[in-house]
């Protein structure tokens, strides 16, 4: 075990997984950097955030592909390239980007499999940092797995820390089919012990990181440590929760929620998308659906508002749930029923 | 030179009204007090103000992530910007969009824009409204050497010259994508690219403001007669950082010391006009203390700005809901 960021983490997984397979190949903006520049240093960048920092160096520019600003392109050629026999990790710097590409995931990577009569495999892993907290604005700020969760043929990824990070890279890139990977930007600087040597998260299987009683807590990506900060003050209080990090909305692991619903009762989702489909409203639906003998109050959900991201800090922070929104929405999970 | 001085005096006014304002945020923003993505046009302001003072109220453009310049060459008024940039209720955009996403359609500006390459098929839908109207009016795009890449550039250049839309597209080569270079990322090269779909290109030096302004009037001049879209090709540096805070690993040291000594807009132009006779060097020092007046003022007021609540935060995502 080391402690490190969740940046270095995923770096350490692209390492290793290049390392391990010579058929995986890192593509995208700046995932190198400095081609053409006048410093004549590569690697300037190593992406914008840093995670794929010495990939280059390494294992050269035949497998870690500087791209121009086309990102349909980019995932365009990372699904042919896939189709071809490769594993490639195709990065967009922001998910908002996914705006300019979407054709190339939805109608694309996402369906080959299907429609070829199962004769094609997809394994490409699509990387992208997600998430306000940056006052990027309405553009760069979006979370947006929702909108890829509802495709078929899609997995989707979204880790809270640096040890699942490295977990679920490691089984994204080992994967056979398409993985979106989504890396809130406000964790990247999160530490945590990671396990050293090769570790694997399997997909679709939630964690319990706090246990307790009085009710159920779903979190995701950043949502988990804010969730963390509220139970650390109930708990003070004597109130204590099941904490269940996602870690993948696809494949959900319903058993994990249903199974902490059967025995608190009550439950809260906390999630940073817009509130109309997104993840809270599909698992307050699970729990209706399957969870309903269970319930002994309404399902409370902790979202953004249904507007877009907005710039100015003051906006932001009141358009991000926070721990004191989901204090608030524990504390009124208890008291009904 | 065949501008009037009071056509003079305006466009380097302008010039330098992008520049101080620039300047002050590169100064301003290590503070702490301006949040998100700042990314800063100074050392291009010749572009900006070259094409912008050959437009007139009829005509739109539309920006980039980089947008300042284009927007102050617009008219926009730099009180309201930096009070946006400040992210205040009563900035040009309420505060909810910032840097990045300055507008002010009262002016025909069609926005800054956060996804590069997001601006020239809309620029294309206002020209093919201008055209519409007939009345000679045009739509301006401006596009950075890195946007160049993107596919919507190319459906956009390729749809113009199928409808002849009076369309102006900008392409402002700075060298640098980000952290790459421009000549990594374009195949081919700029004009052949723009000339292959049928597109008359007008080259100029993007550090001097007449030759930009020059190129842009024939070129304007072309697309306001519907004869179809036109390009201008302008080639400078950008001063700072992509953005606030960049490191600038990808670039030579001295790379932007030589630029600002050998090339600046503001020299070139003072220098031209001094020569001529058309100003002194003190009714130029005269009107760069009223610019740095009138941006003391802005980042004063910004500063006291009222902070924005969450009525703001609610309001206009739709009309009527
Ligand atoms: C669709 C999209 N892809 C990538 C980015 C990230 N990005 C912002 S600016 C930029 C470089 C733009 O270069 P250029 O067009 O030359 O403009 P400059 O920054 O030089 O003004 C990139 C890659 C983005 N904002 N939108
Ligand atoms: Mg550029």
């Amino acid at each position: 075990m080391a402690v490190m960021t969740m940046r270095d983490a995923l770096n350490d997984a692209l390492h290793r997984e290049m390392e391990r397979d010579e058929r995986v190949i890192v593509l995208g903006e700046d995932v190198s950097g400095g081609a053409g520049g006048t410093s004549g240093s590569r690697d300037a960048a190593g992406g914008i955030f840093g995670v794929t920092k010495g990939l280059l160096p390494r294992f050269g520019d035949k497998r870690v592909i500087d791209t121009a600003i086309s990102e349909s392109c980019i995932v365009g050629m990372a699904n042919g390239a896939a189709l071809a026999g490769l594993r490639p990790v195709a990065e967009l710097m922001f998910a908002d980007f996914v705006g300019v590409s979407f054709d190339q995931i939805f109608n694309q990577m996402a369906k080959f499999r299907y429609m070829f009569g199962g004769k094609a495999k997809t394994p490409v892993v699509l990387r992208m940092s997600m998430g306000a907290g940056m006052n990027a604005a309405a553009q760069h700020s979006q979370v947006i797995y929702p909108m890829l969760t509802m495709v078929p043929g899609l997995k989707v990824v979204t880790p809270s820390n640096p040890a699942d990070a490295k977990g679920l890279l490691t089984q994204a890139i080992r994967d056979d089919d398409p993985v979106m990977f989504l890396e809130h930007k406000a964790l990247y600087a999160r530490k945590g012990e990671v396990p050293d040597g090769d570790h694997l998260v399997p997909f679709g299987e939630a964690a319990l990181v706090r246990e307790g009683q009085d009710a159920t807590v779903v979190a995701i990506a950043r949502m988990v440590p804010f969730a963390e900060k509220a139970l650390d003050k109930l708990e003070a209080e004597g109130i204590t929760c099941d904490l269940i990090d996602l870690r993948t909305t696809s494949p959900l692991d319903e058993e994990t929620i249903l199974e902490s619903l059967s025995l608190t009762g009550r439950l809260v989702v906390v999630d940073e998308a817009n509130p109309m489909c997104s993840m809270a409203s599909e698992i307050a639906g699970l729990a209706a659906r399957k969870g309903f003998a269970h319930l002994r109050a309404p399902v409370q959900c902790v979202t953004a508002p249904h507007t877009p991201v907005p710039f100015a800090r003051e906006l932001e922070r009141l358009y991000v749930p926070g721990p004191d929104r989901i204090e608030a929405a524990i504390r009124d999970v208890l008291k009904e029923g | 030179m065949q501008q009037s001085p009071a056509q003079i005096r305006h466009a380097y006014t302008r010039m330098r009204l992008i520049r101080e304002f620039e300047e002050r945020l590169h100064v301003e923003n290590p503070k702490g007090e301006i949040a998100g993505f700042t990314h800063l046009y100074a050392g291009q302001e010749a572009i900006a103000v070259g094409i912008c003072e050959n437009l007139d109220e009829r005509d739109y453009i539309i920006s980039t992530h980089r947008g300042h310049g284009h927007c102050l060459a617009r008219g926009c008024d730099p009180r309201d910007m930096m009070h946006e940039i400040y992210g205040r209720a009563d900035g040009l955009c309420k505060g909810r969009g910032g840097s990045m996403h300055i507008a002010d359609l009262s002016k025909g500006m069609l926005g800054a824009n956060g996804i590069v390459g997001g601006g020239q098929p809309i620029a294309l839908g206002a020209a093919i409204a201008c055209a519409l109207r007939g009345d000679g009016s045009v739509s301006v795009s401006f596009t950075g050497d890195g946007a160049s890449n993107q596919g919507t550039v190319f459906e956009a250049m390729n749809m113009a010259v199928v409808l002849k839309a009076p369309k102006v597209f900008v392409f402002e080569d700075n060298g640098y994508s980000e952290h790459t270079g421009a000549s990594y990322g374009i195949g081919g090269d700029l004009k052949t690219r723009t000339e292959g779909f049928g597109i008359p290109v007008w080259e100029a030096d993007g550090f001097d403001y007449f030759a930009v302004y020059e190129a842009a009037r024939d070129a304007i001049a072309e697309a306001r007669a519907g004869r179809g879209p036109v390009a201008v090709l302008a080639t400078a540096t950008r001063y700072f950082g992509h953005f606030e805070g960049d490191p600038q690993n990808y670039r030579a040291k001295d790379e932007v010391k030589r630029f600002r000594e050998e090339k600046d807009c503001l020299m070139q132009m003072r220098r031209r006009v001094v020569e001529a006779g058309i100003f002194s060097e003190s009714d130029l020092d005269a009107i760069d203390a009223a610019v740095i007046e009138q941006i003391d003022a802005a980042v004063a007021s910004a500063r006291e700005g009222p902070r924005p609540g969450p009525e703001i935060m609610l309001q206009d995502v739709y009309l009527d809901y």
